[in-house]
């Protein structure tokens, strides 16, 4: 009993040393550093900018790339300054939240089509093959459906293999928003999540597997993230949007679907874009972060340094570095918003950024 | 106060960490299994459906249950006849030898490589193979992962039977020799039953290995979340589906896949406990 009760002593004494060394690291001000935790999607590019910040300013951020899922889990647990999701928290899920929360949306990304058809270059696909491959009604590249939309292409008498994601993915997310959005069937079927009952197919894990399954079977179609796609220069399908135009995935195409008019919150799906040059699979993905930075005892500087940084993050020089490690950046009436609502964070009530 | 007691002290406190760690992780797999086992009951245990869209919500382990059990026993029968084989050939008939040192440093070392290594080795090599030889669509599925898995456990068998197969003492042996019997007749009247309990046990520990592998099973099962018709379907284990959907999991999905985890903690105990009560009628 003496031996257990020691060795609670111990634990205990090694817990109050570990926070009286945080709270002192806290105080020096000039070397605050700020936890954060959640999608991988963007993690290439918030250690680019995490990195730029801590040159210009001192401010380090140390960025767990654990999911969405974990990032909305660490905010609700308190043990980061905030997390990042690539799906906006729904109602349900805000109202589980012990405080409320808000999103920042940070850059794009889109989902692009990749296949493995040997000898083929250019692929067109229209919301409808969609569908239909993806359902499972069309099984072999040489339909005469796919034929059809794709006058000059000589496809070749193979089975489609379809590869999504076996892990759950906010990539799953957007795809399967924008299948909801344009196939009636896939919605009532199917639906809208990170991971999905898929009526076809086979499951392989991250982008990097569905790529690599993709690359060694012939035949096989799939999706994947425009930041991977790009970096690994994958051959990628057009994709047919609302205006009817067939759209090769690029930056410029991708930001061009955040243009229309996007609530206050920011907490909005863009696929299948209204304008006639986007492409119809692309995203946004947010920061999220409490709305009243007073809680469990965090300091006014820690808070102050949360917004500041959020704020240059979502600025001109951040957003400009995006394309380099390919994602899109926030169309200028988007990153407005963004910073509106940073201007509503608050201390103790009052708001921590002036102007 | 003497060493002993000290020793004594030692050892009793440690055990008891251990039991305490047993006990708090199958607390915690039961606390955060609870709201999956409300909503679904034993339909969670039977049921195949596995559907996380939000707002129809519904989820059955059968078919991981069943994924990996067939993983698991698939590839227990192909490695059994490799791995006694070897465990035969190091501990009694090449005994000592330079070939068989040589042969049991490269068996513990398959034992060695990360399971990831074994994963896209699969990927690269074993899965065109499979193409090849014409075993059904894309060479993902059941059979590849249990040959994988096969490959994994090879090491586990073989060691400790060959541990035990050497230790049979030689004054048996012998004994059997000076009556007449021939090398085969030794082995199978004398070393075998004298080394099975050690065997089995080799045996049981390496079915646990592969109830719990997940990173090259997932890179070959296909990953489908259904109820597998045959060998050559693609599928999907309790491990696997753990780890590929944990990170984005919340609510009644968490708890579905840490009930899963429970099944798993219960699944390995009961097959520890079956193997114990064989061990124990044989002696």
């Amino acid at each position: 009993m003496k031996t257990f009760l020691s060795l609670i002593l111990v634990v205990v004494l090694f817990s109050a040393c570990q926070n009286s060394a945080k709270k002192a690291g806290e105080s020096e001000g000039s070397s605050v550093s700020l936890t954060a935790a959640g999608a991988t999607f963007p993690l290439p590019y918030y250690n680019l900018v995490f990195k730029d910040y801590a040159k210009a300013t001192g401010t380090q951020v140390t960025y767990g790339g654990i999911g969405s899922g974990g990032g909305i889990r660490s905010l609700k647990d308190k043990v980061v300054d905030f997390g990042a999701t690539d799906a906006f928290l729904n109602d349900d899920q805000l109202a589980e939240m012990p405080a409320e929360v808000v999103h920042i949306p940070t850059c794009m990304g889109a989902v692009v089509i990749a296949y493995n058809l040997p000898g083929v270059n250019e692929l067109k696909l229209s919301d409808s093959l969609l569908e239909k491959i993806f359902m499972g009604e069309i099984t072999r590249w040489n339909d005469p459906a796919l034929k059809s939309n794709n006058e000059g292409v000589t496809l070749p008498d193979l089975e489609i293999v379809f590869v999504h994601r076996s892990d759950g993915s906010g990539t799953t997310h957007i795809f399967s928003d924008y299948m909801s959005k344009v196939s009636e069937k896939w919605a009532s079927q199917v639906g809208t999540g990170k991971s999905l009952k898929w009526p076809v197919g086979m499951g392989a894990k991250g982008n990097p597997g569905v790529a690599g399954t993709i690359s060694q079977t012939e035949g096989a179609i799939g999706y994947i993230g425009s930041e991977f796609a790009f970096a690994q220069k994958i051959q990628t399908a057009k994709v047919q949007n609302s205006s009817g135009e067939y759209i090769e995935p690029s930056i410029e195409s991708i930001s061009v679907a955040a243009q229309g008019e996007i609530p206050a919150d920011t907490r909005v799906m863009v696929t299948n874009s209204e304008f006639p040059t986007a492409y119809p699979i692309s995203g946004f993905t947010w920061i999220i972060l409490y709305k009243e930075q007073s809680y469990d005892g965090r300091s006014e500087a820690l808070a102050r340094a949360t917004v500041e940084f959020l704020d240059w993050r979502v600025s001109e020089g951040a957003q400009a570095q995006a394309a380099k490690v390919n994602y899109a950046p926030l169309p200028d009436a988007t990153v407005q918003k963004a910073k509106a609502i940073l201007r509503s964070v608050t201390y103790n009530g009052e708001a921590i950024l002036q102007e | 106060m003497n060493s002993d007691k000290v020793t004594k002290g030692v050892l009793f406190s440690v055990s008891i960490l251990i039991l305490l760690l047993a006990a708090g992780m199958l607390y915690s797999l039961v606390g955060g299994s609870v709201p999956s086992f409300k909503a679904f009951g034993w339909q969670f245990i039977i049921s195949g459906e596995w559907d996380p869209t939000y707002g129809r919500e519904k989820y059955g382990a059968l078919p991981f249950i069943v994924g990996t059990l067939i993983t698991s026993f698939a590839a227990l029968l192909i490695s059994l006849p490799l791995s006694f084989s070897t465990s035969l050939f190091l501990g009694e008939y090449f005994r000592g030898t330079r070939v068989a040192r040589i042969l049991g440093i490269l068996v513990d070392l398959l034992a060695g490589i990360p399971s990831i290594v074994y994963g896209l080795w699969g990927f690269y090599v074993l899965r065109p193979l499979m193409i090849d030889l014409g075993f059904g669509g894309q060479g993902f599925g059941i059979f590849t992962a249990s040959l994988i898995l096969a490959i994994m456990i090879i090491p586990y068998a073989t060691s400790l039977s060959n541990e035990i197969i050497s230790m049979v003492p030689n004054d048996l042996k012998e004994a059997a020799y000076s009556l007449g019997a021939t090398r085969l007749e030794v082995i199978t009247t004398v070393t075998i039953p004298a080394a099975r309990s050690g065997i089995v046990a080799g045996y049981i520990l390496s079915f646990g290995r592969a109830l719990g592998e997940t990173m090259a099973v997932t890179m070959l099962i296909g990953n489908t979340n259904q109820v597998p018709g045959s060998l050559f379907d693609t599928g999907n284990t309790m491990a696997s589906v753990i780890a590929n959907q944990f990170g984005e999991a919340d609510g009644l999905k968490l708890s579905s896949l840490i009930a899963i985890g429970l099944l798993l903690f219960l699944m390995t105990g009961v097959i520890n406990a079956i193997g114990k009560l064989i061990i124990k009628k044989m002696n």
